[in-house]
């Protein structure tokens, strides 16, 4: 390689990637602007239409393929002590702003909000 | 020019090493592309379940029994819809079926008569005719169905129930209709079984999206024993569910980020005897001290400036052009129908710019660090050692 020449290939691979994951980027903003302008009304649309409260990705137990509507005893209610033995258990969590929300209302505030994070 | 020669220099050091640097880089970015997969994949989780889920309804009541999920009575309805704010009050009727014949499970929902009957992701109809359904792509694809053949569910007696797919949702849909089968109302409830007058919960439409929480405690205070769920703590579980922080994918998360550490830490305990001999030739023969740590500077940032980069295209690539192959087992679990992951290239600038931080700035540090101790000795002690 001849003198002074590694600098100028390093420069020229950075210069690459960077190009390459700034068109990435701007890619990605213009299919997001695409999707917001057709894909996601048409999904909220099936949403409203079907009444649907949540994603259907976990479908292996109750707790986990409705998530925000699931009670938090679900979990565990196989025996007692009863462990949360699926695996998507792990990825779901409970909402702790769902189950403080709850209690609040159930405590009889006159305008419960969700707490903050 | 001065520093474009010290950099020349650096890339010749790095290549004189070439195979334990390309290791170090692939490593680094082989971290990096585990990292920055989990920040995307889960951060366009979060918003297309935020965007898609705002139609969900403003607020669902449940009845609670005993701290289980109850059926409601329909009759409920009638005194929530005298509540001000309050608009339309619509039982719904859903459930869940273990499909033998193929293990999994679907979701079944009951829809009511009402328009629209067609809707841009779904080929066919809705069901409007009796023992009509529609389904989702995955339960078309587990049953080998599809519009203008039957699907056949078998029912609490035992007994297997014939309906004649008229709609198959499209698999831009996945996400939401993947495991669902559509059937009217009155189908859904004597396949179930229910007893008359109870539905799973009530739907509820409030006016004014900030009455919301007003009108769930309302409800809370004239039936203690319902469970009100706002949609907006159906949005705040998805965020939960789907934070970088919680569950399974903090536990990948922290293993690549301890990775690197170790990674970092190796770097950063010491200098081999080979680059303590060369930093005291340099100094030797007139480099000063600010060029030696010039020089380790230039070292750590090609180093990891380029593993960054690569290992970021490669996190691209990997979520939203494979998507997320590889994490999706992780977070498919047992589910038998898992939709397959068509995500949008949605990116939150602040985490790639806080990955670049707590990766970039700690491995040049962990590089140019133990070098200055043997940058400010005395040359000749440092090549006798």
């Amino acid at each position: 390689m001849t003198a002074m020449a590694k600098h100028r290939v390093f420069l020229t691979l950075t210069l690459l990637e960077i190009g390459l994951l700034a068109g990435l980027l701007a890619q990605g903003r213009t299919a997001a602007r695409r999707a917001s302008a057709v894909e996601v009304p048409a999904r909220r649309a099936v949403a409203q239409r079907l009444g649907l409260t949540d994603l259907a990705l976990w479908t292996e137990a109750r707790y986990t393929r409705h998530p925000s509507q699931a009670d938090l005893f679900s979990a565990f209610q196989d025996f007692p002590s009863s462990l949360d033995h699926f695996p998507a258990g792990s990825v779901v969590v409970a909402s702790g702003g769902l189950e403080a929300f709850q209690n609040r209302l159930t405590a009889g505030e006159g305008s419960a909000r969700p707490c903050a994070d | 020019m001065r520093r474009l020669k010290i950099l020349e220099y650096a890339l010749s050091s790095l290549w004189r090493r070439r195979f334990k640097n390309l290791s170090v880089v692939t490593v680094y970015a082989f971290t990096i592309a585990a990292l920055g997969s989990i920040l995307l994949l889960t951060h366009s989780l979060r918003v297309e379940a935020n965007q898609i889920l705002s139609g969900a309804p403003d607020l669902v009541v449940q009845r609670v029994l005993a701290g289980r999920h109850d059926l409601i009575p329909v009759d409920y309805a009638a005194a929530l819809r005298e509540i001000p704010g309050v608009g339309a009050v619509s039982p719904r009727i859903w459930g869940y079926h273990y499909d033998a014949m193929t293990g999994s499970n679907f979701t079944l929902i009951g829809i009511d008569d009402r328009a629209p009957y067609e809707l841009e992701l779904l080929d066919g109809a809705l069901p409007t005719g009796p023992m009509e359904c529609a389904v989702g792509a995955g339960v078309a694809r587990a049953r080998s169905t599809r519009v203008g053949h039957e699907l056949t569910l078998i029912s609490g007696d035992n007994v297997g129930v014939v309906f004649n797919v008229v709609g198959v949702f499209r698999a831009g849909s996945d996400i939401l209709t993947n495991d669902l089968v559509v059937l009217r109302t009155p189908d859904l409830v004597e396949f179930f079984g229910l007893p008359e007058g109870r539905a799973v919960d009530l739907a509820l439409e409030v006016h004014n999206p900030n009455e919301v929480q007003t009108v769930a405690a309302k409800v809370k205070r004239l039936f203690p024993d319902t469970r009100p769920i706002a949609r907006s703590e159906i949005l705040r579980t998805y965020d939960a569910v789907f934070h970088w922080r919680s569950g399974m994918l903090l536990t990948l998360f922290a293993s690549a980020l301890v990775a690197f550490s170790i990674l970092a830490w190796d770097k950063a305990t010491g200098i081999s005897a080979d680059e303590r001999r060369e930093i005291g030739i340099l100094k030797a023969i007139g480099w000063g001290t600010a060029d030696v740590l010039e020089l380790k500077l230039w070292e750590g940032i090609a180093v990891s400036v380029t593993a960054f980069l690569v290992g970021l295209i490669a996190a691209w690539a990997h979520v939203f052009l494979f998507g997320a192959t590889l994490l999706a087992p992780v977070i498919k679990g047992w589910s038998v129908i898992f939709p397959e992951f068509r995500l949008t290239p949605y990116v939150d600038l602040y985490q790639i710019f806080v990955m670049a931080c707590l990766t970039v700035v700690p491995y040049v540090a962990s590089t140019v660090v133990p070098s200055w101790k043997a940058a400010i000795t005395d040359p000749e002690e440092v090549i006798r050692k």
